[in-house]
Protein backbone atom coordinates (compact mmCIF):
# COMPACT_ATOMS: atom_id res chain seq x y z
CA UNK A 1 0.00 0.00 0.00
CA UNK A 2 1.40 3.22 -0.91
CA UNK A 3 2.29 5.26 2.64
CA UNK A 4 -0.03 8.39 3.76
CA UNK A 5 2.38 10.04 5.30
CA UNK A 6 5.58 11.30 4.08
CA UNK A 7 8.84 9.16 4.57
CA UNK A 8 11.61 10.15 7.02
CA UNK A 9 14.12 8.77 4.41
CA UNK A 10 12.82 10.73 1.96
CA UNK A 11 12.80 13.90 3.61
CA UNK A 12 15.16 16.29 2.85
CA UNK A 13 17.46 18.39 5.75
CA UNK A 14 19.61 21.12 5.96
CA UNK A 15 21.86 22.14 9.09
CA UNK A 16 19.27 25.41 9.42
CA UNK A 17 16.18 23.98 8.74
CA UNK A 18 13.62 22.14 11.48
CA UNK A 19 13.62 18.64 11.17
CA UNK A 20 10.36 17.10 11.78
CA UNK A 21 9.92 17.01 15.66
CA UNK A 22 7.23 15.88 17.80
CA UNK A 23 5.07 18.52 16.67
CA UNK A 24 5.46 17.48 13.10
CA UNK A 25 4.18 14.02 13.66
CA UNK A 26 1.35 15.37 16.01
CA UNK A 27 0.42 17.59 13.13
CA UNK A 28 -0.13 15.19 10.62
CA UNK A 29 -1.10 12.62 12.89
CA UNK A 30 -4.01 14.87 13.17
CA UNK A 31 -4.07 15.56 9.79
CA UNK A 32 -4.62 11.55 9.19
CA UNK A 33 -7.07 11.34 11.89
CA UNK A 34 -9.15 13.60 10.00
CA UNK A 35 -8.18 12.52 6.77
CA UNK A 36 -11.82 11.29 6.08
CA UNK A 37 -13.39 15.06 6.43
CA UNK A 38 -10.31 16.29 4.48
CA UNK A 39 -11.16 13.99 1.20
CA UNK A 40 -14.93 14.64 1.46
CA UNK A 41 -13.79 18.79 1.73
CA UNK A 42 -12.62 18.71 -1.89
CA UNK A 43 -9.73 21.27 -1.42
CA UNK A 44 -9.02 23.40 -4.34
CA UNK A 45 -6.23 24.94 -2.85
CA UNK A 46 -3.82 23.87 0.74
CA UNK A 47 -1.45 25.83 2.12
CA UNK A 48 0.96 25.46 4.60
CA UNK A 49 2.92 28.39 5.96
CA UNK A 50 6.24 27.45 7.69
CA UNK A 51 6.90 24.64 5.50
CA UNK A 52 10.52 23.69 7.48
CA UNK A 53 11.29 20.13 5.70
CA UNK A 54 8.59 20.01 4.08
CA UNK A 55 7.08 17.02 5.73
CA UNK A 56 3.69 18.56 6.44
CA UNK A 57 3.33 19.61 3.19
CA UNK A 58 3.97 16.21 1.60
CA UNK A 59 2.33 14.47 4.30
CA UNK A 60 -0.79 16.21 3.40
CA UNK A 61 -0.46 15.77 -0.39
CA UNK A 62 0.19 12.36 0.16
CA UNK A 63 -2.58 11.87 2.84
CA UNK A 64 -5.01 13.07 -0.30
CA UNK A 65 -4.27 10.66 -2.31
CA UNK A 66 -5.91 10.86 -6.16
CA UNK A 67 -7.97 13.86 -4.54
CA UNK A 68 -4.44 16.20 -4.38
CA UNK A 69 -3.83 16.12 -7.86
CA UNK A 70 -6.72 18.28 -8.52
CA UNK A 71 -5.43 20.26 -5.33
CA UNK A 72 -2.73 23.17 -5.65
CA UNK A 73 -0.22 23.17 -3.01
CA UNK A 74 1.25 26.53 -1.51
CA UNK A 75 3.87 26.57 1.17
CA UNK A 76 6.02 29.28 2.70
CA UNK A 77 9.15 29.62 4.93
CA UNK A 78 10.53 32.65 6.01
CA UNK A 79 13.67 30.59 6.12
CA UNK A 80 14.80 30.51 2.21
CA UNK A 81 16.85 26.78 3.30
CA UNK A 82 13.73 26.00 4.39
CA UNK A 83 11.95 26.70 1.23
CA UNK A 84 14.73 24.66 -1.07
CA UNK A 85 14.40 21.52 1.23
CA UNK A 86 11.10 21.72 1.27
CA UNK A 87 11.03 21.65 -2.50
CA UNK A 88 13.44 18.85 -2.57
CA UNK A 89 11.27 16.63 -0.02
CA UNK A 90 8.03 17.13 -2.54
CA UNK A 91 10.30 16.11 -5.38
CA UNK A 92 11.19 12.98 -3.74
CA UNK A 93 7.51 11.36 -2.52
CA UNK A 94 6.33 12.37 -6.64
CA UNK A 95 4.57 15.52 -5.55
CA UNK A 96 4.83 19.19 -5.89
CA UNK A 97 3.97 22.57 -4.22
CA UNK A 98 4.44 26.08 -5.04
CA UNK A 99 7.08 27.59 -3.14
CA UNK A 100 7.45 30.97 -1.88
CA UNK A 101 10.39 32.73 0.66
CA UNK A 102 8.11 35.01 2.24
CA UNK A 103 6.98 36.22 6.15
CA UNK A 104 4.04 34.16 6.81
CA UNK A 105 2.03 35.19 3.33
CA UNK A 106 3.19 38.48 2.59
CA UNK A 107 2.96 39.00 -1.43
CA UNK A 108 0.29 35.99 -1.48
CA UNK A 109 -2.60 37.74 0.83
CA UNK A 110 -4.37 40.02 -2.09
CA UNK A 111 -4.69 36.94 -4.42
CA UNK A 112 -5.01 34.25 -2.13
CA UNK A 113 -7.81 36.01 -0.08
CA UNK A 114 -10.51 33.94 0.46
CA UNK A 115 -9.39 31.22 -1.72
CA UNK A 116 -7.37 28.98 0.51
CA UNK A 117 -9.57 25.38 2.12
CA UNK A 118 -6.91 23.94 4.13
CA UNK A 119 -4.44 26.01 5.92
CA UNK A 120 -2.08 24.03 8.25
CA UNK A 121 0.82 26.05 10.15
CA UNK A 122 3.33 24.99 12.85
CA UNK A 123 4.50 28.25 14.18
CA UNK A 124 6.91 29.06 16.41
CA UNK A 125 5.50 28.81 19.11
CA UNK A 126 8.43 28.24 21.86
CA UNK A 127 8.73 31.33 24.70
CA UNK A 128 11.14 33.31 24.04
CA UNK A 129 12.60 36.84 24.58
CA UNK A 130 10.89 39.10 21.69
CA UNK A 131 14.44 39.88 20.14
CA UNK A 132 14.97 36.26 19.11
CA UNK A 133 12.08 36.18 16.85
CA UNK A 134 12.37 36.20 13.33
CA UNK A 135 16.03 35.38 13.70
CA UNK A 136 17.43 34.18 10.43
CA UNK A 137 18.09 30.56 10.59
CA UNK A 138 17.48 27.69 12.35
CA UNK A 139 16.02 29.78 15.73
CA UNK A 140 13.30 31.17 13.73
CA UNK A 141 11.97 27.46 13.94
CA UNK A 142 11.00 28.03 17.29
CA UNK A 143 11.07 31.19 18.89
CA UNK A 144 8.01 32.58 19.81
CA UNK A 145 8.72 35.21 21.55
CA UNK A 146 6.44 36.11 25.21
CA UNK A 147 4.05 32.87 25.44
CA UNK A 148 5.14 31.57 22.46
CA UNK A 149 2.23 33.92 20.76
CA UNK A 150 4.07 36.36 18.48
CA UNK A 151 4.41 34.64 15.33
CA UNK A 152 0.57 33.11 16.06
CA UNK A 153 -0.47 36.11 16.78
CA UNK A 154 0.39 37.68 13.29
CA UNK A 155 -0.97 34.19 11.43
CA UNK A 156 -4.28 33.98 12.70
CA UNK A 157 -5.59 37.54 10.96
CA UNK A 158 -3.53 36.03 7.94
CA UNK A 159 -5.13 32.95 8.25
CA UNK A 160 -8.84 34.73 8.68
CA UNK A 161 -7.81 36.79 5.35
CA UNK A 162 -6.97 34.02 3.34
CA UNK A 163 -9.80 31.11 4.26
CA UNK A 164 -12.36 30.67 2.03
CA UNK A 165 -15.86 30.59 3.01
CA UNK A 166 -15.30 26.47 3.97
CA UNK A 167 -11.85 26.82 4.55
CA UNK A 168 -9.80 25.02 7.67
CA UNK A 169 -6.57 25.88 9.58
CA UNK A 170 -4.62 23.66 11.52
CA UNK A 171 -2.59 25.12 14.18
CA UNK A 172 -0.14 23.92 16.30
CA UNK A 173 0.22 25.38 20.09
CA UNK A 174 1.22 24.32 23.03
CA UNK A 175 -0.23 24.58 26.21
CA UNK A 176 2.35 28.23 27.18
CA UNK A 177 0.08 29.68 24.07
CA UNK A 178 -2.93 29.62 25.55
CA UNK A 179 -4.85 27.58 23.21
CA UNK A 180 -8.31 28.55 25.07
CA UNK A 181 -7.56 31.76 24.48
CA UNK A 182 -6.22 31.80 20.61
CA UNK A 183 -10.02 29.55 19.84
CA UNK A 184 -11.67 32.54 21.93
CA UNK A 185 -10.07 35.27 19.88
CA UNK A 186 -11.03 33.44 16.86
CA UNK A 187 -14.62 32.67 17.64
CA UNK A 188 -14.79 36.49 17.99
CA UNK A 189 -14.36 36.70 14.55
CA UNK A 190 -16.62 34.13 13.69
CA UNK A 191 -14.77 30.53 13.63
CA UNK A 192 -15.42 27.70 15.72
CA UNK A 193 -12.49 25.60 16.72
CA UNK A 194 -11.80 22.26 18.29
CA UNK A 195 -8.75 20.77 19.50
CA UNK A 196 -7.52 17.42 17.25
CA UNK A 197 -5.18 16.12 19.16
CA UNK A 198 -3.55 16.73 22.38
CA UNK A 199 -0.38 15.24 23.45
CA UNK A 200 2.37 15.28 26.13
CA UNK A 201 5.80 14.31 25.33
CA UNK A 202 8.69 14.67 28.08
CA UNK A 203 9.00 18.66 26.96
CA UNK A 204 6.55 19.69 26.07
CA UNK A 205 2.04 19.65 26.11
CA UNK A 206 1.26 20.30 22.30
CA UNK A 207 -2.54 20.80 21.52
CA UNK A 208 -4.05 20.61 17.53
CA UNK A 209 -6.60 22.73 16.69
CA UNK A 210 -8.90 22.81 13.84
CA UNK A 211 -10.23 26.27 13.11
CA UNK A 212 -12.91 26.72 10.97
CA UNK A 213 -15.69 29.32 9.86
CA UNK A 214 -19.16 29.25 11.53
CA UNK A 215 -21.68 30.19 9.37
CA UNK A 216 -24.33 30.44 11.81
CA UNK A 217 -22.34 32.97 13.97
CA UNK A 218 -22.07 35.38 11.17
CA UNK A 219 -25.51 35.24 10.08
CA UNK A 220 -26.82 35.89 13.51
CA UNK A 221 -25.72 39.87 13.74
CA UNK A 222 -23.61 40.65 16.83
CA UNK A 223 -24.51 36.66 18.52
CA UNK A 224 -21.67 34.52 19.14
CA UNK A 225 -23.18 30.76 19.01
CA UNK A 226 -20.64 29.01 21.08
CA UNK A 227 -19.90 27.03 24.09
CA UNK A 228 -16.70 26.73 25.56
CA UNK A 229 -15.67 24.27 28.95
CA UNK A 230 -12.35 24.05 30.67
CA UNK A 231 -10.79 21.19 32.47
CA UNK A 232 -7.40 20.75 33.70
CA UNK A 233 -6.11 23.33 31.05
CA UNK A 234 -7.46 21.72 28.16
CA UNK A 235 -10.62 22.83 26.26
CA UNK A 236 -12.77 20.94 24.55
CA UNK A 237 -15.16 23.53 22.66
CA UNK A 238 -18.57 22.92 21.67
CA UNK A 239 -20.77 25.22 19.68
CA UNK A 240 -24.47 24.84 21.51
CA UNK A 241 -24.47 27.72 23.66
CA UNK A 242 -25.34 31.29 22.38
CA UNK A 243 -23.79 34.07 24.05
CA UNK A 244 -23.72 37.46 23.57
CA UNK A 245 -20.64 39.38 22.52
CA UNK A 246 -20.43 41.40 25.44
CA UNK A 247 -20.27 38.34 27.85
CA UNK A 248 -16.96 37.08 25.99
CA UNK B 1 8.39 29.23 -10.33
CA UNK B 2 5.38 28.21 -12.48
CA UNK B 3 3.55 31.46 -13.95
CA UNK B 4 0.78 29.61 -11.32
CA UNK B 5 2.72 31.04 -8.76
CA UNK B 6 3.69 34.09 -10.83
CA UNK B 7 -0.12 34.80 -10.66
CA UNK B 8 -0.51 34.21 -7.29
CA UNK B 9 2.05 37.06 -6.33
CA UNK B 10 1.64 40.82 -5.85
CA UNK B 11 4.13 43.19 -4.50
CA UNK B 12 4.22 43.45 -0.98
CA UNK B 13 6.00 47.01 -0.16
CA UNK B 14 4.47 49.38 2.45
CA UNK B 15 2.44 51.79 0.62
CA UNK B 16 2.36 49.78 -3.01
CA UNK B 17 -1.00 50.18 -4.07
CA UNK B 18 -1.35 48.70 -7.49
CA UNK B 19 1.38 45.57 -6.63
CA UNK B 20 -0.25 43.30 -9.74
CA UNK B 21 1.23 41.97 -11.76
CA UNK B 22 4.52 41.42 -11.16
CA UNK B 23 6.57 41.92 -14.14
CA UNK B 24 9.34 39.23 -15.09
CA UNK B 25 12.71 39.80 -15.68
CA UNK B 26 13.55 36.31 -17.19
CA UNK B 27 17.47 35.00 -16.70
CA UNK B 28 16.17 31.29 -17.15
CA UNK B 29 13.36 29.48 -18.26
CA UNK B 30 12.82 25.69 -18.22
CA UNK B 31 9.80 23.94 -19.26
CA UNK B 32 8.44 20.89 -17.35
CA UNK B 33 6.18 18.17 -18.59
CA UNK B 34 3.37 17.37 -16.16
CA UNK B 35 0.58 15.40 -16.71
CA UNK B 36 -2.26 16.73 -17.77
CA UNK B 37 -5.28 16.84 -15.20
CA UNK B 38 -8.68 18.89 -16.51
CA UNK B 39 -10.15 19.01 -12.88
CA UNK B 40 -7.06 20.78 -11.99
CA UNK B 41 -7.21 23.43 -14.59
CA UNK B 42 -11.11 23.69 -14.43
CA UNK B 43 -10.83 24.34 -10.59
CA UNK B 44 -7.82 26.87 -11.03
CA UNK B 45 -9.42 28.73 -13.82
CA UNK B 46 -11.36 30.78 -12.12
CA UNK B 47 -8.79 32.27 -9.37
CA UNK B 48 -6.20 32.96 -12.14
CA UNK B 49 -6.49 36.81 -13.36
CA UNK B 50 -6.07 36.01 -17.48
CA UNK B 51 -4.32 38.90 -18.53
CA UNK B 52 -1.58 38.86 -16.16
CA UNK B 53 -1.02 35.08 -17.21
CA UNK B 54 -1.16 35.82 -20.94
CA UNK B 55 1.81 38.53 -20.54
CA UNK B 56 3.49 36.85 -18.29
CA UNK B 57 3.56 33.67 -20.72
CA UNK B 58 4.61 36.27 -23.54
CA UNK B 59 7.75 37.00 -21.40
CA UNK B 60 8.81 33.47 -20.86
CA UNK B 61 8.44 33.01 -25.33
CA UNK B 62 5.57 31.30 -25.32
CA UNK B 63 3.04 32.97 -27.34
CA UNK B 64 -0.37 30.53 -28.15
CA UNK B 65 -2.38 31.81 -25.03
CA UNK B 66 -5.71 33.80 -26.31
CA UNK B 67 -5.73 37.72 -25.34
CA UNK B 68 -9.29 36.90 -23.65
CA UNK B 69 -10.51 33.98 -22.22
CA UNK B 70 -14.27 32.99 -20.33
CA UNK B 71 -15.53 29.10 -18.37
CA UNK B 72 -16.94 27.96 -21.76
CA UNK B 73 -13.66 27.91 -23.67
CA UNK B 74 -12.70 25.12 -20.87
CA UNK B 75 -14.47 22.44 -23.24
CA UNK B 76 -11.50 23.15 -25.51
CA UNK B 77 -8.91 20.40 -25.41
CA UNK B 78 -7.10 22.60 -27.62
CA UNK B 79 -7.88 25.74 -25.20
CA UNK B 80 -6.60 23.37 -22.12
CA UNK B 81 -3.70 22.16 -23.40
CA UNK B 82 -2.33 25.67 -23.67
CA UNK B 83 -3.83 26.67 -20.90
CA UNK B 84 -1.90 23.62 -18.83
CA UNK B 85 1.59 24.63 -20.84
CA UNK B 86 1.42 28.43 -19.90
CA UNK B 87 0.30 27.99 -16.25
CA UNK B 88 2.30 24.98 -14.68
CA UNK B 89 4.62 23.55 -17.64
CA UNK B 90 6.40 27.00 -17.97
CA UNK B 91 9.16 27.91 -14.61
CA UNK B 92 10.83 30.68 -14.28
CA UNK B 93 14.58 29.00 -13.16
CA UNK B 94 16.78 32.07 -12.77
CA UNK B 95 15.64 35.95 -13.17
CA UNK B 96 13.57 37.92 -10.63
CA UNK B 97 9.96 39.84 -10.29
CA UNK B 98 9.72 43.42 -10.19
CA UNK B 99 7.29 45.77 -8.51
CA UNK B 100 5.29 47.56 -11.30
CA UNK B 101 4.93 50.71 -9.06
CA UNK B 102 8.50 50.70 -7.43
CA UNK B 103 11.32 48.63 -9.38
CA UNK B 104 11.73 46.91 -6.85
CA UNK B 105 13.41 43.65 -7.58
CA UNK B 106 12.27 40.40 -5.73
CA UNK B 107 14.86 37.57 -6.94
CA UNK B 108 13.78 34.36 -8.56
CA UNK B 109 16.39 31.63 -7.64
CA UNK B 110 16.01 28.18 -8.12
CA UNK B 111 13.15 28.82 -9.02
CA UNK B 112 12.04 30.41 -5.60
CA UNK B 113 10.88 33.45 -5.38
CA UNK B 114 11.80 35.68 -2.60
CA UNK B 115 9.70 38.24 -1.03
CA UNK B 116 11.43 39.16 2.13
CA UNK B 117 11.45 42.50 2.63
CA UNK B 118 14.08 45.26 4.02
CA UNK B 119 13.32 46.37 7.20
CA UNK B 120 12.27 50.00 5.95
CA UNK B 121 9.79 48.54 3.26
CA UNK B 122 7.64 46.94 5.53
C1 LIG C 1 8.29 24.55 14.21
S1 LIG C 1 8.93 24.77 12.59
C2 LIG C 1 7.85 23.72 11.66
C3 LIG C 1 8.43 23.18 10.38
C4 LIG C 1 7.58 22.15 9.65
N1 LIG C 1 6.33 22.71 9.20
C5 LIG C 1 7.33 20.97 10.54
O1 LIG C 1 6.20 20.86 11.04
O2 LIG C 1 8.23 20.17 10.75
C6 LIG C 1 8.40 26.42 12.17
C7 LIG C 1 8.73 26.90 10.78
O3 LIG C 1 8.17 28.20 10.59
C8 LIG C 1 9.09 29.03 9.93
N2 LIG C 1 8.77 30.42 10.25
C9 LIG C 1 9.05 31.11 11.38
N3 LIG C 1 8.58 32.37 11.31
C10 LIG C 1 7.97 32.48 10.10
C11 LIG C 1 7.30 33.55 9.42
N4 LIG C 1 7.16 34.75 9.99
N5 LIG C 1 6.82 33.32 8.18
C12 LIG C 1 6.97 32.10 7.59
N6 LIG C 1 7.59 31.06 8.18
C13 LIG C 1 8.09 31.24 9.43
C14 LIG C 1 10.44 28.57 10.43
O4 LIG C 1 11.48 28.94 9.55
C15 LIG C 1 10.22 27.05 10.52
O5 LIG C 1 10.56 26.41 9.33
Amino acid sequence: MLSRTAQIRLVSSHPEVYDPCDDSFALVDALLADRANLLEHHPSICMEVGCGSGYVIASLALMLGKESSDCYFIATDINPHAVGVTRKTMEAHGCHADLVTTDIASGLEKRLAGLVDVMVVNPPYVPTPEYEVGQFGIASAWAGGENGRSVIDKILPVADKLLSDKGWLYLVTLTANNPSEICLQMMKKGYASRIVLQRSTDEESLHIIKLWRNLDTQLEDGILTGFFAFSHGQITCAFRGRWKQSQI
Amino acid sequence: MRLLTHNMLSSNIKGVTNGFPLLIEVEKVVEKQVDFNEDFLRNMFPKIEWKALVEASRTMGYTELPENAESSMLDSDEFLRKFHHALIELHLEEGALVCPETGRKFPVNKGIPNMLLHEDEV
